[in-house]
């Protein structure tokens, strides 16, 4: 069992400023746009060092993703910033015809996504994010697991030609992949290797799969973790090497179970090698008030989780 | 100098073109498409400093965006016949496998297009970020757009507005088509818009009135007064008073024919009003 060593608490919305910090001093192109959330979003460095590149739009998310959209026409590379719920709910039909339909390069950039956004409650907690963006034809969809890997995929999605969504969140949470490492667009990471189960996780919930492998050895099942940081495109040969060897699943994801990571993951097993599967998610329901972590709990999306689900999947094998 | 004449010929190539595309496969939208057929060949054969062929980007030329994408009939022709793509091509309108899709779209991959609309009141928006990339690659050009007036009624439209002036985007002419009319009926009875120059100027706009939208002259005099006031720390925009149906006089003044076709005998009738100049495709 490999062990990863939590570096010291970040949010990932950091990783994302620092991330777009570093692009601005080596791509020219890279432009930005924010919703007057640029304090949240980690977008001051990008604005002080490049005032000409940054674009405040005021509250005012359509007008927002047009403008990306716009800006693309011209050869630049906007990266628009605000909550996940004013990136995708809000904005659905203008990031659908303006962005996806059109084939325009805008990488839309969500924090507070999920409920960790924590004590502003249900109408600021989008939990059907990752499926309003996964539907999009067209459309590649990140949710990344910590501040490195965040900042990462930030730099690394420039270099890619298309509509992204890179989610992102709020909460200081454990940093533990690798500083400066690489980032490859679709390919999921193997972070343990298992015989009895394969847990699949993304965003805020890979350290807590972690954390669960770690207590599901002490109780003698061995798990296998898998960071999915790519939603969409989902790396289904990762996937099935895994299952092969385990036959069952765990899926864990801050997100309805309808739409979601799990669902995805089910569609692939369904087509290709079906076993039990028990999905760590929110049930169909909208979040509330509360810090992260009483969330976490309340909600079912902690390592303590993850052991019920995949102790009972393992079960039904 | 531009020959007024050989404009107007023009135009009357483009209003069969748009009867017969609609015709042919019992859908689309003539109404507003006659009624912006003038402004659209005065853009595209006089006012536009275009580049030949086809880019993307549109570095270094004039670019123009179609918000309302329903009046694709006036758009493809017009595409076409400026040399875009083959006039054959209309043809294919709506048809199935076809780059004319019902309404615009870069999916796939029509010349002429930069951005997918029909779903309204996005245009604005994405002319505002164009009109943003031509100023950061230090590119003078003017970025161009239509919408309906009807168009207005969608809040993304006040967003991109108040940005527009509070921005100083001042590169961007924004031309919104004053027919009045709108599926339901007209704007005065489905929602009104009020005083539509009185917002705009609200909005600290410059705003240009071409009252008659359906003469070439009118509207070259007024697409060079609003050139002029580019570059002046406001955006401007063009309120274009056109008729819906202009030149076939069965479509004119209704709001009937916003998407209705013709049948055979209409479309006879409309043919025979406006005689072939340009050769039909």
């Amino acid at each position: 069992m490999k062990t990863y060593i939590d570096t010291g608490k970040k949010d990932t919305r950091s990783g994302f400023g620092a991330g777009l910090t570093e692009l601005g001093k080596t791509n020219e192109n890279v432009v930005a746009l924010c919703a007057d959330l640029t304090g949240s979003l980690k977008m001051d460095a990008f604005k002080a060092n490049h005032p000409e590149r940054f674009f405040q739009v005021g509250i005012a998310e359509a007008n927002m993703m047009g403008m990306a959209a716009g800006l693309t026409i011209g050869g630049k590379i906007p990266f628009t910033g605000t909550f996940a719920n004013f990136s995708t709910g809000r904005v659905y039909d203008q990031i659908r015809q303006s962005i996806a339909y059109s084939g325009k390069n805008v990488k839309i950039c969500a924090s507070h996504a999920g409920v960790t956004l924590g004590e502003d409650g249900a109408t600021h907690q989008i939990l059907e994010d990752l499926g309003l963006m996964k539907m999009l034809p067209g459309m590649t969809v990140i949710n990344t697991c910590d501040y490195n890997q965040t900042k990462a995929a930030t730099i690394a999605i420039a270099d890619y030609d298309g509509p992204v969504y890179l989610r992102f969140g709020r909460p200081k949470v454990a940093n533990f992949t690798p500083e400066n490492g690489s980032f490859t667009i679709g390919k999921a990471e193997e972070l343990q290797e298992g015989t009895d189960v394969t847990i699949i996780a993304t965003g805020h919930l890979v350290w807590e799969a972690l954390e669960a492998c770690k207590t599901l050895q002490e109780k003698g099942i061995s798990a296998g973790v898998i960071n999915i940081h790519t939603i969409k495109p989902l790396d289904a040969a990762a996937i099935l090497k895994s299952v092969a060897i385990t036959g069952c699943v765990v899926t864990a994801e801050e997100h309805n179970y309808l739409g979601g990571l799990g669902e995805s993951v089910s569609r692939i097993l369904a087509e290709n090698h079906p076993v039990p599967q028990e999905f760590v998610a929110t049930q169909d329901t909208f979040g509330e008030s509360g810090t992260p972590d009483q969330l976490m709990e309340k909600y079912g999306l902690n390592a303590a989780a993850i052991v019920k689900a995949a102790t009972k999947v393992v079960a039904r094998k | 100098m531009a020959d007024i004449t050989q404009l107007e010929a023009f135009v009357t190539q483009v209003r069969r073109d748009i009867v017969r595309q609609v015709h042919k496969v019992n859908s689309g939208h003539p109404g507003g498409s006659l009624g912006c057929a003038e402004f659209l060949v005065a853009l595209y054969q006089h006012v536009l400093q275009r580049k030949e062929g086809f880019n993307m980007d549109g570095n270094q030329e004039d670019i123009f965006f179609l918000s309302n994408g329903h009046i694709s009939p006036v758009f493809y022709s017009v595409l076409a016949r400026s040399g875009y793509f083959p006039v054959e091509e209309l043809n294919t309108f709506r048809l199935l496998n076809s780059r004319l899709q019902g309404h615009p779209t870069t999916h796939e991959g029509l010349p002429g297009v930069r951005i997918a609309s029909g779903s309204l009141g996005q245009g604005i928006s994405v002319a505002i970020g164009a009109a943003a990339a031509k100023k950061l690659n230090n590119d003078n050009h003017i970025v161009y757009a239509l919408c309906g007036d009807g168009e207005l009624q969608e809040g993304q439209n006040w967003e991109a507005i108040m940005y527009g002036s509070g921005n100083k985007v001042d590169n961007l002419v924004v031309a919104v088509d004053l027919n009045g009319q709108q599926i339901d009926g007209s704007t005065d009875t489905v929602l009104p818009l009020g005083d539509v120059k009185g917002k705009f100027e609200a909005f600290r706009w410059d705003v240009v009135t071409i009252e008659q939208g359906n003469d070439i002259q009118a509207i070259l005099e007024g697409m060079e007064s609003a050139k002029t006031k580019t570059g002046q720390g406001k955006p401007i925009c063009v309120l274009l008073q056109t008729v819906m149906g202009n030149g076939v006089d069965f479509m004119m003044h209704t709001h009937a024919w916003h998407g209705k076709a013709p049948n055979d005998e209409q479309l006879a009738s409309a043919l025979a009003q406006n005689p072939e100049t340009l050769g039909d495709y």
